[in-house]
C-alpha cells in the first residue's frame, strides 16, 4: 500500500512576534524542512513615495523617519544629501560632526535593537531587557536634540533644524564611557553561549558571489567577508576626518553577522567622542537664507527675514532640474534615495532605496533546506524592519 | 577603469552604437541606451574585467504622462572593485514590454515586481511577476502621475456583512494642492549681488 505525502503549507505571521513587524511568509515543509518560502510584504505600505511627490521638500524630511523607524536620523541623511548635492551648498562644519554623530547614535540604536531580538528569537530573554534599558537612554538624546524620541525631524538641506542644547555633549560623552561595559555584558551572555552557537553558527550562510547578485549591503555583505562600507569609501559629510574600522565576518552566517553588528557597536562609539571631541562651537545651517529658515530673533527684528521664513514654510525653497543617485551607510546597509528634481519646490520623484527590501527577496534562497525552527534566526540576522521594506 | 572619463571611454568604444548618450555629472556615469540593448549591455557591463558593475541597486521608473515616450526606466549600478555607480536608462511606450533581468541578477525579481505593480510596466520572461507592495486585489497603479493621491477606494470592517469591505473613497474634505509658486528668484540674484560687491572690494 502507497500513501500519498503532501507537502505542508504554512503561514507564518503577519501576526508573529518574530516575524519582526507585519510580515507573512508563506512557508512550504516538508516535515520539519523548508522546501520554500514566499514572502508577502506590503502589509505596511503607505505610499512614502507619492506622498513625497506632493509635498515640499522641507516637509518630506518626516516622512524618512517612517521608513526604518528604529534609526531614523540616518535615513533623513541620505534626502539632506541629495539635497545639498543638487544645489551645490556647504554644510558647517559643526553641522557634519552633529550629523554623524546622531547617525552613529541611530546605527547603535538598531544594532542594540536587532543584536537583541535575534537573542530573543532563539531564546534568550535577558539581552533584549538590558538593551532596551540603553536605547533609551539614547532616545532621550534623540529627543534632546529633536524634541521627539523617535520621529526626528532632525536633519535640514543645509545642516540641522537647531543647535544642541546646554548639557547634551557632556551627557553623551559620559555614555561614550559606560557602554562599553553593557556591550560587554551583552557579549558574555551571547558570543559563547553554547544555545546561541548552536540556534546561528552555519544558519543562513551566504557566500560572497550570492551577497553580491542579491544585491546585499550593509552588514549582510560585510558578515560574508567583503569590505565595503560606504563610509569609508564614498565618504560623506565628515566621515573622512574620523578614524574607525571596517569589522568583516568569515563565513557569512548568522553568527558572523551578529559578530559584525557587535564591533560595529564597538566602532560607533569611537566615533561619536572623536566627534565630540572634534566639534567646536559655530553655525549649524547653511547660511542662505533662500533655504535655511531664520532665527525666531532675527524674523522679529529684520522684514526680510520674516519674508523668508513665510515664504520657506509656505511656498519652500526650489530645487533646480536634476536627477542624482545618493546613498548612505544605514545600519542594515545602503540606503539611497534616488531624486528627480524639476525646477519647483515639490521633488519630481524620489525613489527610495531600502536595504531591507532586497535582503528579505532572498528569504527563499536563505532558508531552502533549514529547518522550521531555523526561519526566526535567519529573520533576525537579515535585520528587517517593516517600515522601510513596505515604504 | 579607475576613473569616470575612462570608464565613458570603454563603454562607447566597447559597445558603440548600443550607447545612445553618456554624461558624467556628480560622480555618477549616467548612460542612455535602447530598450532592445538591455540585456546585451547589462551583461557587459557586469562581466567585463575593466568595468565590473557586479551589484544591482535598484530599478525604478519615472513617469513623464505628457511625452509619448511616457515611461523613462532607470536601472542604478555599483561596482565595488572601482567603487563607481553608473545609472543606465532608456524610454518605452505605455504599452511596451521590457526584458527582465532576472536571469542575470536574481536580485531584479523583486524590483520588477515593484516597478509592475507600481507603474504597470510588464516584463517579458519574468517568473512571478505578480503585484508586491498594494493590497490583494488591488486595482490601478499608484505611482503614475495620474493615479489620484487618495487613491479610488478605501478599506472598512462592515458590521452588517461581518467582513472587510472596499468602497468608493469618501472623504470631507478633499485633498488640497495649494500652489504658492511666485516670481520668487531663489538664491540666484542675491549670489550675483554679492559676487559684484566682493568685485568692487
Amino acid at each position: 500500500m502507497t500513501k500519498k505525502i503532501k507537502n505542508l503549507n504554512l503561514n507564518f505571521g503577519p501576526q508573529h512576534p518574530a516575524a519582526h513587524g507585519v510580515l507573512r511568509l508563506i512557508l512550504e515543509l516538508d516535515g520539519e524542512v523548508v522546501e520554500k518560502a514566499d514572502p508577502h510584504i506590503g502589509l505596511l505600505h503607505r505610499g512614502t513615495e507619492k506622498l513625497i511627490e506632493n509635498k515640499t521638500y522641507m516637509q518630506a524630511v518626516p516622512y524618512f523617519d517612517r521608513l526604518d523607524y528604529v534609526a531614523p536620523m540616518n535615513q533623513e541623511h541620505a534626502f539632506a544629501l541629495a539635497i545639498e548635492r543638487i544645489l551645490e551648498i556647504d554644510v558647517p562644519i559643526r553641522a557634519q560632526y552633529i550629523r554623524v554623530m546622531f547617525c552613529e547614535i541611530g546605527r547603535i540604536l538598531s544594532h542594540i535593537l536587532n543584536v537583541t531580538t535575534q537573542a530573543l528569537d532563539v531564546g534568550a530573554l535577558t539581552p533584549s531587557l538590558w538593551g532596551f534599558e540603553e536605547r533609551e537612554t539614547l532616545m532621550t538624546f534623540y529627543e534632546r536634540a529633536s524634541g521627539s524620541r523617535l520621529h526626528a525631524n532632525y536633519f535640514r538641506a543645509g545642516g540641522v533644524h537647531q543647535d544642541l542644547p546646554a548639557g547634551l555633549e557632556s551627557d553623551i560623552s559620559k555614555f561614550c564611557e559606560t557602554f562599553p561595559k553593557i556591550i560587554n555584558d551583552l557579549e558574555n551572555l551571547l558570543t559563547d553561549n553554547r544555545i546561541f552557537k548552536q540556534r546561528n553558527v552555519d544558519i543562513g550562510v551566504v557566500t560572497k558571489e550570492d551577497a553580491l547578485d542579491y544585491s546585499f549591503s550593509g552588514v549582510m555583505i560585510r558578515g560574508s567577508g567583503i569590505p565595503w562600507d560606504l563610509r569609508k569609501s564614498q565618504p560623506y559629510d565628515c566621515y573622512e576626518q574620523l578614524e574607525f574600522k571596517i569589522p568583516v565576518g568569515k563565513n557569512g552566517d548568522c553568527y558572523d553577522r551578529y559578530l559584525c553588528r557587535i564591533e560595529e557597536m564597538k566602532e560607533s562609539v569611537s566615533i561619536i567622542k572623536q566627534c565630540l571631541t572634534k566639534m567646536e562651537k559655530g553655525p549649524i545651517k547653511a547660511f542662505d537664507g533662500k533655504i535655511s529658515p531664520p532665527s525666531k530673533t532675527e524674523i522679529k527684528q529684520s522684514m526680510e527675514a520674516l519674508i523668508h521664513h513665510f515664504k520657506l514654510f509656505t511656498e519652500g525653497y526650489r530645487v533646480p532640474k536634476d536627477e542624482i543617485y545618493t546613498a548612505v551607510e544605514a545600519p542594515k546597509g545602503e540606503f539611497g534615495v534616488y531624486l528627480i528634481s524639476d525646477g519647483s519646490s515639490k521633488p519630481y520623484k524620489c525613489k527610495i532605496r531600502a536595504p531591507g527590501f532586497s535582503h528579505l527577496q532572498s528569504m527563499d534562497y536563505l532558508i531552502k533546506g533549514h529547518m522550521l525552527a531555523d526561519v526566526p534566526a535567519v529573520l533576525g540576522s537579515l535585520d528587517i524592519v517593516f517600515g522601510e521594506v513596505d515604504r | 577603469m579607475k576613473n569616470l572619463i575612462d570608464l565613458e571611454k570603454k563603454i562607447n568604444s566597447e559597445l558603440t552604437t548600443k550607447i545612445k548618450n553618456t554624461l558624467i555629472k556628480h560622480d555618477q556615469i549616467y548612460v542612455e541606451i535602447d530598450k532592445e540593448d538591455l540585456l546585451d549591455v547589462v551583461l557587459f557591463i557586469k562581466t567585463n574585467q575593466e568595468v565590473k558593475f557586479r551589484q544591482l541597486i535598484d530599478i525604478t521608473v519615472v513617469d513623464y504622462p505628457e511625452e509619448t515616450q511616457r515611461f523613462k526606466i532607470v536601472y542604478l549600478f555599483l561596482s565595488h572593485e572601482f567603487n563607481q555607480r553608473m545609472i543606465l536608462s532608456y524610454y518605452i511606450n505605455e504599452k511596451e514590454v521590457i526584458s527582465s533581468l532576472t536571469s542575470v541578477f536574481p536580485s531584479a525579481n523583486w524590483m520588477e515586481r515593484e516597478v509592475f505593480d507600481m507603474y504597470g510596466v510588464n516584463f517579458k520572461d519574468h517568473p512571478d511577476l505578480r503585484r508586491i507592495l498594494t493590497d490583494y486585489g488591488f486595482e490601478g497603479h499608484p505611482l503614475r502621475k495620474d493615479f489620484p493621491l487618495t487613491g479610488h477606494s478605501e478599506v472598512r470592517y462592515s458590521e452588517e456583512k461581518k467582513k472587510v469591505i472596499n468602497e468608493p473613497v469618501k472623504l470631507e474634505q478633499n485633498y488640497r494642492n495649494f500652489d504658492y509658486e511666485s516670481p520668487w528668484e531663489g538664491t540666484k540674484y542675491l549670489k550675483e549681488i554679492t559676487e559684484s560687491n566682493d568685485k568692487k572690494n
